[in-house]
């Protein structure tokens, strides 16, 4: 025991010289970590990693793919894999309400979402809610205009694709405003 | 029944049978016996075969600890979510099994051998990353909240901190710099978006600003000195300090570098605030200061005399610079203690030490952050937005003591 207590006590002191009388010394440069370090772990993504998940779209259509939809095909398959949460027209519930084109009544497609590009890529990747990512593309362009035609933002007979579908204006785009504030004294 | 073998050879658990055990009712402690697959169990004892602790053998050391019977904390859960016990309570970090939860379509059960993260888009080198190569790389520790911006509740006088504000935790959360990965994958300059997507059955995606990825951004694996939990991203989540947080995606299976936001349905029909004028306001990501009162709080009882007033604040802007209590429902104000260290985008505890006279009386707090924003009142906000709730409304708190002893929300 009295011998570990030495040895200890040796080495410590040892130690504390051979770093200039610090017993923690700072990590050295010489180690080659520097802020700017690159570590190259993981693999290199193949376009097959890539495709296999990369299903989002944005407002200006880029994602979108391949095929169309028309509400009249819509309002069947809405009937069958939607009304049962949204009710046959949209609006009956008991989940979100869809349709509504009066700002003053709870938030629906046609009174709140700024962009028709999102409703094809929310339907696509998260409904039906007991089936998340089940529905085909076309499928999916037939329930985005059908909902698009019952919020009265789509003529009626309209064909929805990769070209039309980002062309939709939707009537609360306008109201969107960026959040500006930076903390402060004053209350918004 | 053979004893338990343990370290101290010696040292026997006192035989009880199982349905003896069992039998009883009040369930009040613990105590081991084998199981009959030769493993340690751990079985309620009855009141009545514990008046003395010191006059009976305990428990031996165990694999996995449990917290008192005597104690019962619980999330409160809804279908979408489940809320912290704030009230239940003490200091700043919150038990991992009672952080809270916010779930789009539940809780994936993922085999972090199966899970990848796929980082694409506008970069040099898009690559794949699974949990052990997020290990790998320089390890990052940081204490801050997480708080779901849809975090406000009123209507009854009977509600809660939980009730009212149960959507913020607090962890210690390690895991990687998001900053570490964007240099490997050569962010391009021109990116100015990223998106990051969960793997989850809501597949949740949210745009992030690619300068948060380079300021403070994480991507998070363990939680509280342990691997991340299921309810919080387990394998792995991302994390953006002080942000609300629907943006810090669990389960994270991808990012996605654009020069230009997606405008999710997230962020765009559910997490923004429409304002008087008829206006949506976006992209609101900070978490505005905030504080509340946890004791007391309904639905504790109190006595006349000494009270500590305890509870927390935080900002997602910065650090909290102070907290005042008001004992006179806001007619005057007084400087609150703060327990240190006072860390940036963290709950930061407070106490004020007080004597009621037992008449009534109501107690509130406010924090102002570093950046000067002062807690507004709830009129105040009402009158500001327009609105009496939604998305990111952080009013101050009041309680009503009552002269019998009964604590319960102001305006509830």
């Amino acid at each position: 025991m009295m011998n570990a207590i030495i040895k200890i006590t040796v080495s410590v002191v040892l130690l504390s010289w051979a770093s200039g009388f610090r017993s923690f010394p700072k990590p050295s440069p010489a180690s080659g970590i520097g802020s700017d370090t690159i570590f190259n772990f993981g693999r290199p993504a193949t376009q097959a990693d890539i495709q296999r998940w990369d299903i989002d779209v944005r407002p200006d259509g880029k994602g979108l793919p391949g095929g169309s939809g028309t509400a009249r095909k819509g309002k069947t398959i809405f009937a069958q894999k939607c009304a049962a949460c949204h009710g046959l027209t949209g609006v009956e519930g008991p989940s979100d309400k869809l349709v509504s084109t009066d700002s003053s009544q709870v938030k629906a497609i046609g009174n709140y979402w700024p962009y028709a590009t999102t409703v094809f890529d929310y339907i696509r990747r998260a409904m039906p809610f007991n089936q998340p990512g089940t529905l085909t593309d076309e499928e999916v362009y037939s329930l985005t205009a059908f909902l698009l035609e019952a919020n009265q933002i789509l003529k009626p007979g309209t064909e929805l694709n990769a070209q039309t579908l980002p062309a939709v204006q939707m009537p609360a785009l306008k109201k969107y405003i960026l959040d500006d504030r930076t903390g402060g004294p004053i209350i918004r | 029944m053979k004893p338990i073998s343990g370290e101290n050879p010696t040292l026997q658990p006192i035989k009880v049978s199982r349905r003896k055990l069992l039998g009883g009712a009040a369930a009040a402690a613990l105590v081991l016996v084998e199981a009959p697959f030769a493993r340690a169990v751990q079985v309620a004892v009855t009141q009545a075969e514990l008046t003395d602790p010191t006059k009976i053998p305990g428990v031996p050391p165990g694999q996995v600890g449990t917290r008192s019977t005597f104690e019962k904390p619980v999330k409160k859960p809804s279908n979408i979510s489940s809320r912290t016990p704030l009230q239940d309570l003490f200091g700043t970090i919150t038990p991992s099994d009672l952080h809270f939860e916010r779930n789009h379509n539940g809780v994936p059960a993922i085999d972090p051998a199966k899970h990848e993260l796929v980082i694409h888009g506008m970069v040099e080198k898009p690559i794949v990353l699974t949990l052990a190569d997020l290990k790998r790389f320089p390890s990052v520790t940081r204490i801050c909240f997480l708080e779901c911006s849809g975090n406000f509740r009123s209507g009854s006088e009977k509600l809660s901190p939980q009730d009212i504000c149960g959507l913020t935790s607090q962890s210690e959360w390690t895991g990687v710099m998001l900053s570490t990965i964007f240099r490997q994958v050569g962010v391009d300059p021109k990116a100015t978006w990223f998106l990051a997507e969960g793997s989850d059955a809501a597949v949740m995606t949210r745009s992030i600003p690619v300068r948060k990825g380079w300021d403070d951004a994480m991507i998070v694996y363990a939680q509280n000195g342990e691997a991340i939990r299921p309810e919080q991203g387990y394998p792995f989540r991302l994390f953006l300090p002080g942000y609300e947080g629907n943006m810090s995606i669990k389960w994270l299976r991808r990012i996605e570098l654009s020069d230009a936001p997606y405008l999710t349905r997230e962020e765009t029909s559910k997490y923004t605030e429409p304002l008087k004028d008829g206006k949506i306001r976006y992209f609101s990501f900070d978490i505005d200061a905030r504080s509340i009162i946890t004791f007391p709080a309904y639905p504790a009882q109190v006595q006349k005399g000494w009270i500590e007033i305890r509870g927390i604040a935080w900002s997602g802007r910065g650090k909290v610079q102070g907290v005042e209590i008001s004992t006179d429902a806001g007619k005057s104000w007084h400087p609150a203690s703060l327990n240190g260290p006072i860390l940036d985008k963290a709950h930061t505890g407070f106490r004020y030490v007080w004597q009621w006279d037992g008449r009534e009386t109501e107690l509130q707090s406010r924090v102002t952050d570093e950046t000067g924003y002062l807690q507004p009142t709830y009129q105040e906000l009402v009158t500001a937005r327009g609105s009496k709730g939604g998305y990111h409304f952080n009013p101050i708190t009041g309680w009503i003591l009552k002269p019998d002893g009964r604590v319960l929300l102001s305006n509830g």
